[in-house]
């Protein structure tokens, strides 16, 4: 198989409504016994009727989260270093055409800010823009990174997609994970949301993972922005991107997000409901098709969510959370990207976790 | 004494455990104690010496050899790497080789394994590599200079027990160096089988730390590897297929001839 769209493309023209119609609960329970699932299974795991049994799929995700990841939650924060963006995304508080405060961090900014976020006990961090090469264009990323190194032992980017060559650039320099959302799965609703801009590009943002998989990135995030589709569509080709690079790309730790549509500056009505039953059955299943993927959870959810969700398979959450640009440090900072809902600081949040029964790491990767 | 050397050391414990996956780093020196283990394993990346809170090594007793592991390391230069950055970084010389570039099952790499036991033995690190249990791939270690062997029971973190017990034997009857049994013992009891079978040591990390009381479960394992090896010693009697209180098909020849 040449791409991850080739995949999209097998299953796009299945029934959904129909095959969902036909999935029974004695069906969820047999496939909570079997030790390894097919992408059929992990859909059926994914429909309307096992909602029903979420305490037994509960059960099961959270077996297998112990054997694969022990009582282990690791740490970590955004830092936003710009909010230029040049595309229409008619989700997103960066917009183009959103009249918001744009700010681009200078490299001192980005030292103080590193500092003050380092002084938290953290170790990994994830370096956010948005998608102007005019105004951050790779060097300027790059010369970040280089300062991030000094004061965080993982470096993530989060930043518009770059080429193979780029990512290897980026490497280089130290970075070892790579966060890319596909936003959404479904071709002709990314066309529809995705109003002007390069990030109209739906293929070359599918393969971004995929180009860094190659580039030999050691972790890749990925995900799809809950809301903008029918969520059980979007869970299932999450989980089957995710299958793709993991069996393609033996050596890299992949990871999901579950990005929920937060509020934000912009307007953009036509969401479809994720609430939060639905959150939990596409964590449980994601966890259960693909037992070895981390999850990541944000503070885009709400405190006594997040708590609640830790023992049912999530592996990374993050913490001390501003989306502003210079958030951290900054008199004068740009806008935010969306309004976060927990807004616990670090320290709180590792008594959280301990207080769950559950070890907060801070550290699990070293520069070298 | 019956005492298991390695690396020039002297264990009187025969149960290594690991740090990883407790539910907090504060209950490792209970667990240390009650395991009365004498070697401690680490993932090195997660050691972080700037944060006494949160330095994994805050919470192991100075009597402990560390035992730094290469985790996240997923070919021999990357462990090699690592393994000097731990002696750099004051955790000793002993490393346990960890090279997995299977991020679905976390088997280890036995031929990049290979690769860096070569390298590290050279340089005078006490070398563990951890492994498949294939015979010729730990023959390959042991001339390498490894310390020791460690095969897996089965997959990390399973639970399962020795399902690799075939072939773990032929290493355990085949190898000079001390075998020590890594990964997959989910029980005391299956603890006690692989020193039942002469595996010099075990090694426990999973199966103590998810336990609901790891200072508890930690206890059971010592005395279950305690257990194994008296039993080793002392020759367990030879199994047979029936039960031995008469025999039906040959009694009557002690019945004298008529």
């Amino acid at each position: 198989m040449m791409s991850f769209y080739d995949c999209y493309l097998e299953y796009n023209d299945l029934d959904f409504e129909n095959f969902f119609a036909q999935v029974t609960e004695a069906d969820i329970l047999r496939i909570l016994r079997k030790n390894k699932i097919t992408e059929y299974e992990f859909l059926a795991l994914l429909s309307p009727v096992a909602e029903n049994l979420l305490e037994d799929m509960a059960q099961r995700a959270r077996q297998l989260s112990l054997q694969h990841f022990g009582k282990a939650i690791l740490l970590f924060t955004p830092m936003y270093i710009a909010n230029h963006c040049v595309n229409k995304c008619s989700y997103c508080g960066f917009n183009l055409e959103n009249d918001i405060a744009r700010k681009k961090l200078s490299l001192e900014e980005i030292e103080r800010e590193a500092a003050a976020i380092a002084e938290t006990g953290l170790r990994h961090i994830l370096v956010l823009t948005g998608e102007s090469r005019k105004e951050t264009p790779l060097s300027y990323i790059v010369n970040a990174i280089k300062i991030l190194r000094k004061y965080f032992q993982s470096i993530s980017i989060e930043i518009y997609p770059l080429t193979e060559e780029e990512y290897q650039e980026v490497i280089e320099a130290g970075v070892d994970g790579l966060t890319i959302y596909q936003e959404v799965y479904d071709e002709k609703i990314y066309d529809k949301v995705h109003l002007a801009g390069p990030k109209k590009n739906y293929k070359f943002r599918l393969d971004a993972p995929e180009r860094a998989c190659k580039a030999k990135m050691r972790n890749v995030n990925i995900g799809a922005l809950l809301g903008l589709n029918e969520w059980r569509r979007e869970a299932f080709f999450t989980g089957l991107h995710a299958s793709y690079l993991q069996n393609k790309y033996p050596d890299v730790e992949i990871s999901i997000s579950l990005p929920r549509i937060r509020p934000h500056k912009g307007v953009f009505e036509d969401v479809y409901l994720v609430n939060d039953r639905s959150l939990v059955q596409i964590m449980l299943a994601t966890r259960i098709f693909l037992p070895y993927v981390g999850i990541t959870i944000s503070t885009r959810e709400s405190q006594r969510l997040r708590d609640n969700l830790i023992p049912l398979g999530v592996t990374k959450m993050s913490a001390g959370v501003s989306t502003e640009v210079g958030g951290h440090t900054s008199a004068t900072k740009g806008d935010s990207q969306f309004e976060i809902a927990d807004k616990r600081n670090v320290a709180e949040m590792k008594e959280a976790i301990l207080a769950k029964g559950y070890q907060p790491v801070f550290k699990n990767w070293l520069q070298f | 004494m019956d005492k298991l050397t390695i690396g020039g050391a002297l264990l009187e414990s025969r149960l290594l455990i690991g740090t990883g996956k407790f539910p907090s780093k504060k209950i490792i020196p209970e667990v240390i104690k009650s395991s009365g283990t004498q070697v401690v394993t680490m993932a090195l990346r997660r050691v972080d010496i700037e944060s006494q809170e949160e330095n994994i090594l805050t919470y192991i007793p100075e009597d402990i050899i560390l035992l730094p592991n290469t985790s996240g390391a997923r070919n021999a230069e990357e462990a090699v790497r690592i393994a000097r950055l731990a002696r750099a970084m004051g955790c000793g010389n002993w490393v346990k080789i960890e090279v997995i570039s299977d991020n679905k099952y976390l088997l280890p790499d036995n031929q990049e394994t290979i690769k860096a036991t070569q390298v590290l033995a050279k340089e005078g690190f006490v070398v563990l590599p951890y492994m498949s249990p294939d015979l010729m791939a730990a023959k390959r270690m042991e001339e390498a200079g490894a310390a020791a062997v460690m095969p897996l029971g089965a997959p990390i973190g399973t639970n399962r027990g020795i399902r690799t017990r075939e072939l773990v034997q032929i290493l355990i009857d085949e190898i000079n160096v001390p075998i020590i049994v890594d990964a997959g013992i989910g029980k005391p009891s299956d603890a006690a089988e692989a020193m039942e079978m002469g595996a010099e040591a075990v090694l426990v990390n999973t199966a103590i730390a998810t336990s609901a009381d790891p200072v508890k479960m930690a206890e059971a394992f010592s005395l279950a590897v305690k257990a194994g090896r008296l039993a080793y010693l002392s020759k367990l009697g030879p199994e047979r297929q029936y039960a031995q209180a008469s025999s039906p098909l040959t009694g009557f020849l002690n019945e004298g001839e008529k």
